[in-house]
């Protein structure tokens, strides 16, 4: 925990030298991981039920009802892996809003890094999204799939979302100091990206239905680009890759835009860093 | 601009370079100050209504260009009332605060937390608790883990571990942390009004392990209401007030300037808000400290049952004054009244007081009071009947008393029992 000679002083972002940093990340989320399996014997049943009722509706919809899961082969694991995905980054990011301001005794009383707040928020989630991708195999494989080295895509999709999650949960931890009604602003940004993002449908849908600009546009979305991937190498080969949609530059841009993101949140907060404790 | 120092330098490494240790904590011109905007836009939506309008602020100086040096070994006392600025100044120094202007030099190890039991859950069990309570405030978890076993020890919790904390008592939960937060060896430890809480027997325990942590060459940093314990354990203390240094002194005349300090306020406003007629007149005498004393004029703040005991007043008069009566009492901590002497039952004649004398006053008892704490309440009054107050402070220091045993009635009078038996 030591302060060295020429380090700053007082509150900062990461401050306190590396291992304690990392120890202290790793212990908060700990703590929240433990308190939300063991609190209660059900605990894992319970996070798991949000993203498989909300599945549960939607397959039941647009297989039953509206039909727009023709095409897409394997609809019910697409859906899943999508939206246990998406899941994360809307755990992550909503619980990394209001993250500083529900620890404000702690930010008050005690000199350590601030940084590890939002990092435990989505270490947390991510602890989270590894327990629902057991969910998530079992119904790949009960489903008539077959593992293959393609699936490896996921790791560096997962590492993907969990940049951009964390970036956008900096951004927004920081700025709920300030402005209270991010959280509901956030609330709203989140329903309109979900349905802007092909989780429910597939990427392919852009070209079909906005033409070769409006789908180069969309896929500017990293959801987008790293979803259709998802549906590629992890369900079928019948799905559009993310170059395969509207060509390699949107994915270029949406890979830049992930490590924008996070640079800009990362920014942001090591700015709003010192001054959290005050502010709040 | 602000610049910041910090010099790591192990304890025993800065020992042995320099046998007269320079200061642990050197602040000069430390000012903090809190913006308070006259339109506090709390939501973007405000600020984007109103992108124009120019933002207007109050500018709180919370620490107004203080400057202290403090000692290597120092216990160091930092006083003042409410609102004046040493919680602020505590937050500064522990780093948690940002500091406007000035400098801040700090050497070695500084305790990172100025409150006990800072991120406590009521969910997890009490050893959870100990090693992510001691892993914040700055241990490993290898290093949290080998030193279970003494902070339970130390807590007296052994058989409460498993316990979640929801259950715990808050004498139980402040005995926890206070137990973390001596196993985090710091060479500069920071205390923000710790010894309000628990009970007698373990604020005993908490004041043997100040005099311990002294004795073993750390230096404390210690904000307080209590001139009971600024007199009793620090070398030195500041009183603040509004933000800036008033004194920087020995204990005594730092607890003095205090209780003046306060009096005049409670007389100002008086006369602002019209409060007791008495308060509003020009000072008579005026109570400058109250302190507890061993029997051989030491200043105490915790004694033995049984043992003599002395609350010593000061008094400063201002007029003549003949045969005033002096007055003390002791409330327990659930506001009952356990103990009230006055001259005016004692010894009728007090004598005659010139304007401008300087009187200490004495009041010996024996104390067979119950095991606890107890607030004293000392007062001047002028003679004859329906008696107006000079001076009457409440709660001016405090007293804890310890005992083997108690009957656990108010008192524990000194008694035997004789057992005739008729065979």
């Amino acid at each position: 925990m030591s302060v060295g000679a020429g380090q700053t002083y007082g509150p900062s972002a990461l401050g306190g030298g590396l291992r304690r940093f990392v120890e202290l990340t790793v212990t908060l989320a700990r703590t929240e991981f433990k308190l939300r399996y063991f609190g209660s014997v059900l605990g894992y049943v319970w996070s798991l039920m949000r993203p498989l009722l909300f599945f549960g509706v939607i397959y039941l919809f647009f297989t039953q009802i509206v039909n727009i899961s023709k095409g897409i082969p394997h609809y019910g694991v697409y859906l899943l892996t999508g939206i246990v995905l998406w899941n994360y980054l809307g755990e992550a990011t909503g619980n990394c809003v209001a993250c500083l301001v529900q620890r404000e005794s702690m930010l008050r009383k005690v000199r350590f890094p601030r940084m590890a707040i939002p990092l435990a928020v989505s270490l947390t989630a991510a602890f989270n999204l590894a327990m629902n991708f057991i969910t998530v195999f079992v119904f790949a494989l009960a489903n008539g799939l077959t593992p293959s080295v393609s699936w490896l895509w996921l790791l560096p999709i997962i590492v993907g979302f969990i940049v951009l999650s964390t970036g956008i949960g900096m951004f927004l931890s920081a700025s709920y100091v300030r402005y209270r009604d991010v959280q509901p602003i956030w609330e709203v940004a989140l329903q309109a990206w979900f349905y802007l993002s092909p989780i429910m449908y597939s990427a392919a849908t852009y070209s079909k239905h906005l033409g070769r600009s409006g789908a180069r546009f969309a896929m500017i979305n990293p959801i987008a680009t790293m979803q259709s991937q998802v549906g590629h190498a992890f369900i079928s080969r019948s799905l559009p890759s993310a170059t395969a949609v509207a060509g390699v530059a949107p994915v270029v841009v949406a890979i830049a835009l992930i490590v924008a993101v996070f640079a800009i949140g990362w920014w942001f907060f090591t700015r709003e860093a010192p001054r959290v404790a005050e502010n709040l | 601009m602000a610049s910041t120092t910090v010099n790591q330098m192990p304890r025993s490494a800065a020992s042995a370079a320099a046998p007269e240790p320079a200061s642990a904590v050197s602040a000069s011109h430390v000012t903090k100050t809190f913006r308070i905007p006259h339109q506090q836009y709390h939501t973007l939506k405000e600020r984007a209504l109103h992108p124009l309008r120019r933002r207007t602020f109050d500018e709180l100086r919370a620490v107004d260009d203080v400057s202290v040096d403090i000692g290597s070994g120092e216990f160091f006392g930092v006083v003042g009332r409410n609102g004046s600025g040493k919680s602020t100044l505590l937050k500064c120094l522990a780093g948690i605060y940002d500091i406007d202007s000035g400098n801040l030099d700090v050497r070695g190890r500084l305790s990172p937390f100025i409150e006990l039991g800072v991120g406590f859950n009521p969910e997890l069990n009490a050893r959870d608790n100990a090693i992510i309570n001691a892993i914040m405030l700055g241990l490993s978890r290898k290093e949290a883990e080998a030193r279970l076993e003494d902070i339970v020890a130390f807590a007296e919790l052994e058989e409460f571990m498993d316990l979640k904390l929801k259950n715990y008592s808050s004498g139980m939960q402040v005995r926890l942390a206070f137990s973390v937060a001596i196993q985090v060896d710091a060479d500069i430890v920071l205390i923000d009004e710790v010894l309000a809480v628990g009970d007698a027997a373990f604020q005993q325990k908490c004041f043997d392990q100040f005099t311990g942590l002294k004795a073993a060459g750390r230096t404390i940093i210690f904000v307080t209401h209590d001139m009971g314990s600024v007199e009793r354990f620090c070398d030195r203390a500041l009183l603040l007030e509004r933000g800036e240094v008033v004194d920087i002194g020995n204990p005594a005349s730092i607890a003095r300037q205090y209780n003046e300090l306060n009096f005049n306020r409670v007389r100002r406003e008086a006369r602002e808000l019209g409060g007791p007629e008495t308060l509003r007149r020009a000072p008579v005498a005026e109570i400058l400290s109250a302190s507890f004393e061993s029997p051989d004029g030491e200043t105490v703040v915790a004694t033995m049952q049984g043992e003599p005991c002395c609350v010593r007043t000061e008094v400063q008069f201002h007029a003549a004054v003949d045969n005033p009566l002096f007055a003390i009492s002791l409330d327990d901590d659930r506001g009952r009244r356990a103990f009230a002497a006055s001259t005016a039952l004692t010894q009728r004649a007090t004598g005659q007081f010139s304007a401008g004398e300087l009187a200490v006053i004495r009041t010996r008892f024996e104390n067979w009071l119950a095991p606890g704490r107890y607030r004293l309440t000392a007062s001047v009054t002028s003679d004859g009947l329906g008696a107006n107050a000079y001076d009457l402070r409440n709660d001016i220091s405090t007293i804890i008393v310890h005992a083997g045993s108690s009957g656990g009635g108010a008192v524990d009078l000194p008694h035997t029992f004789e057992i005739e038996r008729s065979q």
